[in-house]
């Protein structure tokens, strides 16, 4: 014992002799863990304090709170909440996979698994808490999970591949979000519930009952009131599960999810004061029983309290950076459990007491049956504050109302018209103006209405700055409207004009233009600009509705009245290069190419001497035309059966492919036709940029479908689509937007999701940027193509339909008309050629001569 | 004094856009706005990306004065003066031009 001490005491000294810093050692790094590190680095505790945590998990701190989305494709590296570096550059010691096994209180020591011991000046504990299982027999059987951190996930991913059935304990938040999950990997779900509701905590009786039967509508089966006694043995599947009230359910795999209990046990073995219900005892400034130790997060409890949201464990962990810097002034006060989320797609939100538990609460209740639509508000006596809501099926009232909870913001003399649906059209609901300053807009945060207000005034009058100024925003996305609203509001009272127009043209955006042309049926630049304009137009009002005109009529780019309005690549159908030549791409759909079309290609850049490459786009460029050559060219690539690539329009490039199944051992479907129809469903679609797919034959991913505009990958139960993804500057996953769809629906998601793109989004914006700039962003996608929210979905595929019948070849239209074929020549006046174009070879083929080349050749040729 | 070039047909000329002539070895860019009945000429070749392509320019105004906006990289010059937006350091040539019946002309020495 002597001995073991001995040694660690000298190891501390090789440690730390050099630092006399004192040294603070912090017990977990899951969320608040490593949120309380990250506030560290910011406060001057960094210069003052030696830093080491202990990392139980393999992976540094990562986001619980979207923990789902790994099933969705995020990856560990996504959700990872530390930046690379981040220890190093701080200056902090990070054991990771090694947890703390013991404390010596007396002499101030933690020791690790692993065998470290750190002496410690001050200790916070932040290690979480754990899923509960409940004690029965059999409850650790194989393929028995609890849903809480990502090798959880990775357990249930492996059991899914060969369960049928999947239940879930426990029909909280998380229960059902598991459920979710289930039900997402294609198993026949249930949820199990001890109480005789879902949400129990959360909901009312009649909320809880909407949300059951909303969530059986889509196919998980829901049992209440159910006391599991024993898992044993299944029939047909791998597992029984026996209930109290002599009925069984057989099922594959089983995850926990049916509370949590706090990781107190170190606590616990140091003695350290314990809460009756478990979890670490603190004071408000989250002192535990030693004051030389702090708990934080899950683990901790506050009044009897623990509270298991992210937002709470934040504030612990300010307070506690508070109370080392020696202020008392942050004190922890306990925190507000409202929650809104949307589980299996249906909107849930529960504000404070929505049981209406206070005496003499005055209740209000609004039910539309046919929408599947509950609101619930509780009311204080006097009618005049909000004490609790409960919301389901709609919950776009959450953030006014937990505001007039959480601010004590007096309620109009009606409250029931804050969640009556305003059919007379009039606004009801709380401005942000009316917020007080003090009003807290981000929980995660802890942002307050000032210092959103402040840092305005400093200049960040953009979301993106002020995001990343306050923070607010940032973490669970929750407070994102609000936030908006409140800098909309505060920048129009600061009498900011936001010029939006598109150029000094026209005092327009590029939607409102897209809407008038729409809607007056416009058909030229010229009429428009007459109309609603001024002047002669430029570049880029020019180009903006010349992309208009082209996606809501697609008649002709080179049309007379068009012509004017295309870019330099766009009205003479082709890219210019530095040199002032052209490139040269015939479409080859989904990357399919037969040898006879190869053969052609080869011969037409023999003849002309141009520089051949395959592409990025899985196709086939050839450089170095001249712009009087571009008809010869492209006569005889139409003759051969090509098509434009329309390499130089902002529409659509190309639909990579991977061969799928029809060659592939591992393809589970034909990606490449399917690749090959849509690139001819929407060659020649003009957007407000360019647009691409890409399609993958399974999951291996060859097409890299998910860096993509549309990206398409096959899996058992259909096609997957990918949304709003590219490469190029700033790349972007995309996002999964729907799952196991059949062809004919994944066709009609893609016309709604491009023409409400082609409609809406600004001019030279990519799907991402669009989509990133969206309001609801994904979500809101979804509802307006999914959900048909604004009931246009039949016009964007009958706008898609009417642009798809009106496809021509320009080049094969170009070159069937003599008059057109006059631009392409170099002089209106002569048959010369350019004599500035000049080639020399590089690697058997030719490129452009640069300065000093072209210098040499014109001296020799004078000479 | 005058030297009116003959160049071209009026109807070779693009509405709204541009054609290149060469006039005596120079390369001479002909803009023409269908609507005010208006010619340009200008030089066609870019100082800035040094290739000959201003013609294949789209043009407009901007503050009311004609431009061109460069195909290669976007540089704006004024139409009326040659002078570049971007650079004040940077002017055109710019000459007289004229339709004369149905042909197009052009007075290279009218160069300013
Ligand atoms: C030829 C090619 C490179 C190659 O040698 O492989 C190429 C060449 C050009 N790319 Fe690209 N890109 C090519 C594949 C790509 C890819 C890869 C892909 O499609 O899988 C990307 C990244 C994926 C993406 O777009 O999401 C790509 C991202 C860009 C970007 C950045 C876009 C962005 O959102 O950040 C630009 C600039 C732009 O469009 O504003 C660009 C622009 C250009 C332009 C048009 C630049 C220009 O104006 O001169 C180049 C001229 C093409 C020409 O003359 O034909 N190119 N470019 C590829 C043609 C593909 C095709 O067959 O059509
Ligand atoms: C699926 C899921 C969804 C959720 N959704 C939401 C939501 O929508 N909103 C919300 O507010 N909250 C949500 N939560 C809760 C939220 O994730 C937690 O409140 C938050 O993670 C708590 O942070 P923590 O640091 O206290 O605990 P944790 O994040 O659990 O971190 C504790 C870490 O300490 C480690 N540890 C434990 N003991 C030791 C030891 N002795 N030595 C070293 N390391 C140790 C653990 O391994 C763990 O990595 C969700 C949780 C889950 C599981
Ligand atoms: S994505 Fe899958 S099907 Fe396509 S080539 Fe790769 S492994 Fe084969
Ligand atoms: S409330 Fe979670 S990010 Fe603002």
């Amino acid at each position: 014992m002597m001995c073991a001490l001995y040694e660690a005491l000298a190891w501390l000294y090789l440690e730390f002799q050099v630092s006399k810093k004192d040294v603070l050692v912090v017990v977990g790094n899951g969320m608040v863990g490593q949120y309380f590190l990250s506030q560290c680095a910011n406060s001057e505790l960094h210069d003052r304090y030696e830093i080491v945590t202990f990392c139980e998990e393999p992976l540094f701190a990562y986001d619980r709170v979207h923990l789902s989305e790994y099933f969705t494709g995020k990856s560990a590296e996504e959700l990872s909440l530390v930046e690379a570096g981040f220890f190093e550059e701080n200056n902090m010691t990070v054991h990771l996979n090694d947890s703390v096994t013991s404390i010596d209180r007396e002499y101030k020591t933690v020791r690790s698994r692993q065998g470290i011991t750190v002496q410690y000046d001050t200790l916070v504990l932040a290690t979480g808490s754990s899923a509960f299982i409940p004690p029965i027999a059999g409850h650790d059987r194989k393929d028995c999970i609890a849903y809480r951190t990502i090798a959880d996930l990775d357990d249930m991913l492996a059991a899914a591949k060969t369960a049928k059935v999947g239940t879930v304990v426990g029909g909280g938040l998380l229960g059902l979000e598991a459920s979710k999950a289930l039900k997402e990997l294609g198993l026949e779900t249930h949820v199990v519930q001890f109480a005789p509701r879902l949400m129990a905590a959360q909901l009312d009786e009649t909320g809880a009952a909407l949300l059951k039967s909303k969530i059986e509508a889509i196919g998980v089966t829901v049992h209440t009131s159910k006391n599991t006694t024993e898992i044993v043995d299944g029939e047909q599947c791998q597992h029984k599960m026996l209930f109290a009230d002599g009925e069984a359910l057989e099922t594959d795999l089983i995850i926990y999810s049916a509370g949590i209990r706090p990781r107190d046990e170190l606590a616990m073995q140091c003695g350290l004061e314990i809460a009756n219900r478990g979890g670490v005892v603190i004071d408000n400034h989250c002192q535990t029983s030693d004051e030389n130790i702090y708990a934080i997060g899950e683990c901790a409890s506050w009044q009897n309290q623990v509270f298991g949201l992210v937002a709470p464990g934040y504030a612990m962990a300010r307070t506690v950076i508070e109370h080392m810097s020696g202020n008392q002034s942050l004190p922890f006060t306990g925190a507000d459990m409202s929650t809104k989320l949307k589980l299996n797609g249906v909107d849930v939100a529960s504000i404070g007491d929505p049981h209406a538990s206070t005496p003499g609460a005055i209740v209000y209740d609004y039910q539309n049956g046919r929408e599947g639509i509950y609101k619930r508000l509780v009311v204080s006596e006097d009618n005049q504050y909000l004490l609790g809501a409960v919301l389901v099926g709609d919950a776009d009232d959450y953030p006014t109302l937990s505001q007039y909870y959480l601010n004590g913001i007096a309620l109009p003399s009606e409250p029931d018209s804050l969640i009556l649906p305003s059919r007379s059209g009039e606004a009801i609901g709380l401005g942000p103006d009316a917020l007080p300053m003090t009003a807290q807009i981000c929980s995660c945060y802890d942002v307050s209405k000032g210092d959103i207000c402040q840092s305005i005034d400093n200049g960040n009058t953009s979301l993106a700055a002020l995001k990343a100024d306050t923070e607010a925003g940032t973490g669970c996305g929750g407070c994102a409207a609000l936030l908006k609203s409140v800098l909309d509001c505060e920048l129009e009272k600061a009498g900011f004009e936001v010029n939006t127009d598109i150029c000094e043209h026209f005092p327009y955006t590029r939607q409102d233009l897209y809407n008038i042309v729409m809607v007056e049926e416009i058909k030229t630049f010229n009429t428009l600009i007459h109309k609603h304009g001024q002047g002669r137009g430029c570049e880029i009002c020019r180009q903006a509705v010349g992309s208009i005109l082209a996606s809501q009529w697609n008649e002709y780019v080179l049309k007379k009245e068009h012509l004017s309005l295309q870019d330099t690549n766009d009205t003479f159908l082709a890219n210019m290069q530095k040199d002032g030549t052209y490139s040269v791409v015939p479409r080859m759909a989904g990357g399919e190419v037969t040898p006879d079309g190869l053969i052609v290609v080869g011969q037409v850049a023999k003849k002309y001497g141009l520089y051949t490459k395959v592409t990025g786009g899985q196709r086939v460029d050839m450089f170095g035309a001249r712009l009087e050559q571009l008809p010869e060219i492209w006569r005889i690539l139409i003759d051969a059966g090509f098509e434009s690539g329309h390499a130089y329009g902002k529409s659509l490039r190309t639909v990579k492919s991977c061969v799928g199944s029809s060659w592939c051992r591992f393809g589970v479907d034909d990606s490449a036709g399917l690749a090959v129809e849509l690139e001819n469903r929407y060659k020649g679609l003009r957007a407000p940029h360019k647009i691409k797919f890409a399609v993958s034959g399974c999951t291996r991913e060859c097409a890299e479908a998910q860096s993509k505009d549309i990206g398409i990958i096959a899996v058992e139960g259909g096609w997957n689509l990918y949304v709003c993804g590219n490469g190029g500057m700033k790349p972007r996953h995309g996002d999964l937007f729907a799952t196991n769809l059949d062809k004919q629906t994944l066709i009609q998601y893609i016309d709604r999701i491009l023409t409400f793109y082609i409609r809406t989004a600004d001019r030279l914006q990519r799907t991402s940027v669009w989509m990133e700039n969206m309001e609801g962003g994904l979500e809101y996608l979804r509802s307006v193509v999914i959900d048909d929210k604004l009931g246009i979905g039949a016009q964007l595929e009958q706008q898609m339909a009417v642009v798809i019948g009106h496809y021509q070849c320009e080049w094969k239209t170009t070159i069937e008309d003599e008059d057109k074929l006059k631009r392409f020549r170099t002089f209106v006046n002569s048959d010369k050629t350019d004599e500035n174009v000049i080639f020399v070879e590089e690697r058997g083929q030719v490129r452009p001569a640069n300065e000093q080349e072209k210098a040499k050749l014109t001296l020799l040729e004078t000479a | 004094m005058t030297h009116w070039v003959d160049i071209c047909d009026k109807a070779d000329l693009q509405a709204d856009s541009g054609v290149c002539a060469l006039v005596e070895d120079k390369h001479i860019a002909i803009f023409y706005l269908e609507q005010e009945q208006k010619l340009f000429a200008i030089d066609n070749y870019d100082p800035f990306g040094k290739i000959s392509v201003l013609s294949r320019g789209l043009i407009g105004d901007i503050q009311g004065q004609v431009m061109v906006s460069s195909p290669l990289y976007k540089h704006h010059f004024n139409l009326s003066t040659g002078q570049c937006f971007e650079d004040d350091s940077v002017s055109l040539c710019t000459y007289d031009v004229r339709i004369n019946g149905d042909r197009v002309e052009l007075n290279l020495k009218g160069a300013s």
